[in-house]
């Protein structure tokens, strides 16, 4: 990667965690044929990765629109710039049963409300299922998107609200996901269960250990992401900049 | 070949009170105009069935029109919280609507399973997940495999709604960009109405067109704008700042009622 020069020059402002996280994601993509993607950061590190990492990048969005190259980061799944730039366009039915479910999608970004150890997630309900004190949107595709793909990387903001010792309620299962990426650390799901692997530069264990809700393991050779580069920085600000 | 009518005949023909409705489109192509005829003509008691609630939905069941919602993602894109079907839910206001919940693999199957004729669709999902406890699904062995599988029972709609870009004047359907389960759903039902946005003379084929023949369809009406603040591919844009301005609008009982009065039902 050239540390190509940043359109705000010397004076360009360190990345925030949440642009790191960012990022970071995008980072995770290198080398990878295809990932599906949401709305959001990560559809905002999917579009980054192809500018930065990996030009080739396929990103499927759940609408049905293979090989989308967005100029700008959607605010929905279906925005009509998604079907304009695909490569080609298919109904959900086919999208599941032909793409999803065989997978042929190689990596899935997917968020969620809560994420236990195992790197299951709940996106459905805060509370009890039938007298919940917050109704969320519920699965979505994330179930079978979680099934199909070989490689889940899950993206979530990084607190005791959401990494959680008991999911309220299991929506989709974990055993594919390979990375939790977070605005504090990166966790990788080894022996099935997510260990601190990456801490975020100046963040703690014991910060990141605060935030979690369950005794987080650490990994053995702990290492500290890299900073983000001008390029990676000057590139995630102009795309978020598009009009 | 599909009768050709005003969207009000058209609903006062096809959709009674309790009837089970689907009114379909992935984020492209949702068929607010129809939906909200549905609402004018005083419907109530309805069992409203769509992948993705989205608006048009939290408006339908924030008025009370619904007994039932079956569905498979219940937010608003890319904004947050559909706030009126959460009040549904969390606190049953403006009254109880039962939920029955699936995810998009779930629905899908199930749409095309109705549209083939079949009692069920056969699926890898589900399994292990707490959503297998709480809707209708079954696993079942591959009798060739013995592969654990499962299956979901088909949907077979009273009514589908469905909004595309064009029909001809035999009722033929053409919409393009986006196709979601549109097709699907007007096959599985029993009785289907498609609103578009123009009636042409003879229908240009696309490429990626999906067409939905006029003797599949019960009713064409036409509807300029019918899918807005969602989008029409190709004619009419989504109205980005309508879906985060709804986050507001949503938010308050009140607020809702008063704009729903001014907007939809007069």
């Amino acid at each position: 990667m050239s540390s190509a020069t940043a359109s705000s020059g010397a004076e360009q402002r360190p990345a925030s965690a949440g642009e790191l996280q960012t990022i970071v994601a995008a980072r995770s993509l290198a080398g990878k044929h295809s990932c599906f993607i949401g709305v959001g950061r990560p559809s905002t590190a999917a579009i980054l990765a192809r500018m930065v990492h990996n030009p080739d990048l396929v990103l499927v969005y759940e609408s049905g629109t293979i090989g989308a190259k967005p100029y700008h980061v959607p605010l929905s799944i279906g925005d009509g710039e998604l079907a304009e730039t695909a490569d080609f366009v298919v109904s959900v039915p086919e999208m599941f049963n032909y793409w999803i479910g065989p997978g042929r999608v190689q990596v899935a970004f997917l968020g969620a409300a809560q994420i236990d150890r195992h790197a299951n997630l709940n996106s459905t309900v805060i509370g009890d299922y039938d007298h919940p004190t917050t109704r969320l949107p519920g699965a979505g595709g994330a179930p079978e998107i979680a099934m199909g793909c070989p490689e889940v990387v899950v993206i979530a903001p990084h607190s005791p609200r959401t990494f959680v010792e008991k999911l309220d309620f299991l929506t989709t299962k974990g055993d594919h996901t390979t990375l939790a990426i977070t605005d504090l650390c990166v966790l990788e799901r080894i022996d099935g269960e997510l260990t601190l692997a990456t801490l975020y530069p100046g963040v703690t264990v014991d910060q990141v250990q605060a935030a979690t809700g369950w005794a987080l393991k650490v990994a053995g050779d702990l290492q500290t992401t890299p900073e983000a580069t001008a390029e990676e920085l000057s590139a995630l600000r102009e795309l978020l900049s598009r009009d | 070949m599909a009768e050709i009518a005003s969207l009000g005949d058209a609903v006062q023909t096809l959709v009674s009170d309790g009837d089970s409705v689907a009114l379909e489109g992935f984020t492209h192509l949702i068929p607010f105009a129809a939906g909200h005829e549905v609402l004018r003509q005083g419907r109530t008691h309805l069992e409203l069935i769509r992948m993705t609630p989205d608006i048009l939905y939290d408006q339908m069941i924030g008025v009370g029109a619904a007994r039932k919602l079956v569905f498979s993602y219940a937010g608003n894109p890319g904004v947050g919280s559909l706030h009126r079907i959460r009040d549904v839910v969390e606190h049953g206001w403006p009254h109880p609507v039962e939920i029955e919940e699936h995810s998009h693999a779930g629905m899908a199957n199930r749409y095309a399973a109705g549209a083939a004729g079949l009692p069920c669709g056969l699926m890898r999902g589900y399994i292990g997940n707490d959503l297998e406890q709480h809707t209708r699904v079954k696993r079942v062995p591959c009798p060739f495999t013995g592969e654990e599988l499962v299956v979901v029972p088909a949907l077979n709609p009273d009514v589908a709604i469905v909004h595309a870009q064009e029909a001809d004047r035999r009722g033929n359907v053409q919409l393009w960009g986006i196709p979601g389960v549109q097709k699907e759903a007007v096959l599985a039902a029993k009785r289907s109405l498609v609103t578009v946005e123009r009636i042409v003379d003879g229908l240009a084929l696309r490429p990626g067109g999906i067409i939905i023949p006029g003797w599949a369809i019960d009713v064409v009406a036409e509807a300029p704008r019918g899918s807005s603040p969602s989008y029409s591919h190709g004619i009419v844009e989504r109205d980005n700042a309508f879906y985060r301005e709804w986050d507001r609008t949503s938010r308050d009982r009140d607020t809702f009622i008063a704009w729903m009065d001014e907007h939809v039902l007069t």
